[in-house]
């Protein structure tokens, strides 16, 4: 379970400031994240990642409050318990698809790279239809490849929580679907919960939950250059 | 450690014409300077060590570097000629030994010395294999020469004739082998040497045909006049010296007139030392008495302002060239900010994803200097036999 509590965030002294009062999020469900853009959706999954911290409020992830965590162990927890899908994908162009999937055990010395993570890693690549991509160069694969090697990368280390920022944003239909259907069907075997962020409205049905982000708290401020709207309080949630 | 090394490692190979780029620039800034001060130092050593073993040479009046250049170093540029008479007049003065050096031809681009038995003894070179001189026509070779070339005692050499079209002139003459010099670390070991009278007859002033009383010679003999035989060109000439042939081997003119290079004067000691260079002060002498320590000193002076020229202008490119590095790395770590987001939003500490480029920046320079390094040992391996064979030219 996700639990968020009279969360407060500002991105240093700017304007841009979030406050949830409270938000749940059960284990094992799947969530759509929804909300102009600036209303603090990528803020919360970085919240919720430990990537930055609030200055006030709790957010518990799976029993660990991780606004009470030390650097080093929100990282170690970042590793071990949450998979992080990217609108951009992030693979790094210089290394082959494997060795991209295989990137958080080359990155993080607490995970060992053993034969039977390679296998897994293969067999992951074999479930997602890129087996036959591996030793090739991100650059070499259409945009579907490349998001289902980004989400082989975000579950080869079997987390309990899959964070996707707009995972289907440079999609086409689809491809959209597939990658969907890859995320679903890790929730679905690993009881895993999947919290997204998105701006496709035709993909809501398919989430058991729909949080959209008109309801909390957002004063528009400036936040790395980007011009922030402001979001109206209240709004619903399906 | 290892992790690390291998991001870094997949990022320079991915990038190799970048990475070659940034390497060769390291290399470069690394080696230039200290590789020209390895080779400057060698050659200073080699330069100043044959120098100071000789302590005196006589030559045509001309250029001084010129004659100790052919002299100590058989250069390819070769002084004006000296007579023969030059070297008896060192040695009649009873001030120095007088060894006469004629260098001027050569064979498969090797320089052949003509000199005297006492050349041997004084710069003390002895016969590894075979035997030394003992007849007209032989030489001895040098240890590269011989290792180059893959002679032995009784093989032949040949002398390269000089013009190919010129029909009067220099023509080969087939040398015999009678031994290879121990190596002696000097350009005695990339010479072939032969007496001087052998060179002499390269030259063709000396030469052997057949005997014009035979009477199978008689159809190339135009008139016989008491001691004087006019024949014509079908009279066989040999181009090798046997002990069946070397009888009729003979010199037309006065010897004392033949030429010569150089004469290397081995003064008995600092007194007659100073008054054979005394003998050599007139103007009008056609001959001059170079001290090669001097010429040499003078020569490494003008190789040392040029070297330290080099080295200021090596030393301001490369501080260009780093700060230009400098520009590449700073800018490549502001292309890949997102890069380092993703790494450390995967799990990537600060500090191992710093170390990853750190990794980068560390290969290139480590790579880079140690190429330095390789090139820098290459230099002092085989830097002197380069400046030998640059002298050669």
């Amino acid at each position: 379970m996700i639990q968020v509590s009279d969360l407060e965030f500002r991105y240093g002294e700017g304007e841009f400031r979030l406050r949830i009062s409270d938000l749940a999020v059960e284990r094992g469900m799947t969530a759509a994240f929804i909300g102009p853009s600036g209303s603090g959706k990528t803020t919360l999954l970085n919240l919720i990642a430990g990537i930055i911290v609030p200055r006030v409020g709790r957010i518990v992830t799976n029993d660990v409050d991780v606004t009470r965590l030390s650097d080093a162990e929100r990282r170690s927890f970042r590793i071990t318990k949450i998979g992080l899908v990217f609108q951009e994908f992030e693979l790094l162009e210089y290394l082959s698809v494997l060795d991209n999937i295989l990137l958080p055990y080359r990155i993080n010395p607490s995970l060992q790279l053993e034969k039977s993570v390679r296998e897994r890693a293969e067999g992951l690549a074999e479930q997602m239809g890129i087996a036959d991509q591996l030793r090739r160069y991100p650059s070499k694969l259409s945009q579907g490849e490349r998001q289902r090697a980004a989400v082989c990368r975000a579950v080869l280390p079997e987390p309990t929580l899959l964070l996707a920022d707009e995972p289907t944003g440079n999609l086409d239909p689809a491809n959209k679907g597939r990658v969907l259907d890859i995320l679903f069907d890790y929730v679905a075997e690993n009881g895993a919960t999947l919290l997204t962020v998105t701006h496709d409205h035709d993909l809501l049905p398919r989430f058991q939950r729909v949080i959209d982000f008109k309801q909390f708290g957002v004063v528009a401020g400036e936040r790395g250059g980007e011009k922030r709207t402001k979001a109206a309080g209240g709004g619903g949630e399906r | 450690m290892k992790r690390t090394l291998y991001l870094a490692w997949h990022y320079l190979a991915f990038h190799r014409l970048k990475t070659a780029i940034l390497v060769t620039s390291i290399t470069l800034i690394v080696y230039l300077p200290v590789g020209l001060k390895v080779l400057v130092d060698q050659s200073s050593r080699q330069l100043t060590a044959r120098a100071q073993a000789t302590p005196l040479i006589v030559g045509a009046k001309g250029s001084p570097l010129e004659l100790t250049l052919n002299t100590l170093y058989f250069a390819a540029d070769y002084p004006e000629p000296l007579r023969y008479v030059q070297a008896t007049r060192v040695d009649r003065t009873g001030l120095a030994l007088a060894i006469p050096m004629y260098v001027r031809f050569h064979s498969q681009g090797y320089p052949i010395v003509g000199t005297s038995f006492d050349y041997f003894e004084y710069r003390g070179l002895r016969v590894e294999s075979g035997r030394q001189l003992a007849m007209l026509g032989e030489c001895v070779l040098g240890s590269r020469v011989a290792a180059a070339i893959g002679a032995e005692p009784g093989d032949y050499v040949i002398s390269s004739p000089e013009s190919v079209f010129d029909l009067a002139g220099v023509y080969p003459l087939r040398m015999r082998v009678a031994g290879v010099l121990e190596f002696s670390d000097s350009p005695d070991d990339d010479a072939i040497f032969v007496d001087i009278k052998t060179a002499w007859i390269i030259e063709g002033l000396g030469h052997g045909h057949q005997d014009l009383t035979r009477p199978e010679a008689a159809s190339a003999v135009l008139s016989r006049e008491e001691n004087r035989v006019v024949a014509n060109a079908s009279v066989v000439q040999y181009n090798e010296i046997s002990e069946e042939n070397i009888e009729s081997f003979h010199f037309h003119g006065d010897v004392s007139d033949y030429p010569i290079t150089a004469v290397v004067a081995v003064p008995l000691d600092q007194k007659s030392s100073a008054l054979l260079q005394g003998r050599y002060q007139a103007s009008d002498d056609l001959a001059q008495i170079v001290r090669p320590v001097t010429v040499m000193d003078e020569l490494l002076g003008t190789i040392l302002t040029v070297q330290s020229f080099i080295t200021a202008g090596a030393v301001i490119v490369g501080l260009a060239t780093l700060a230009t590095m400098a520009l590449v790395f700073m800018l490549s770590l502001r292309l890949r900010r997102r890069e380092r987001e993703t790494l450390f939003k995967i799990g990537g500490s600060r500090l191992s994803v710093g170390s990853v480029m750190a990794s980068e920046i560390v290969v290139v320079l480590f790579t880079g200097v140690i190429l330095a390094g390789v090139l820098t040992a290459l230099t002092s391996q085989f830097g002197s036999a380069a400046i030998r064979a640059l002298v050669r030219m």
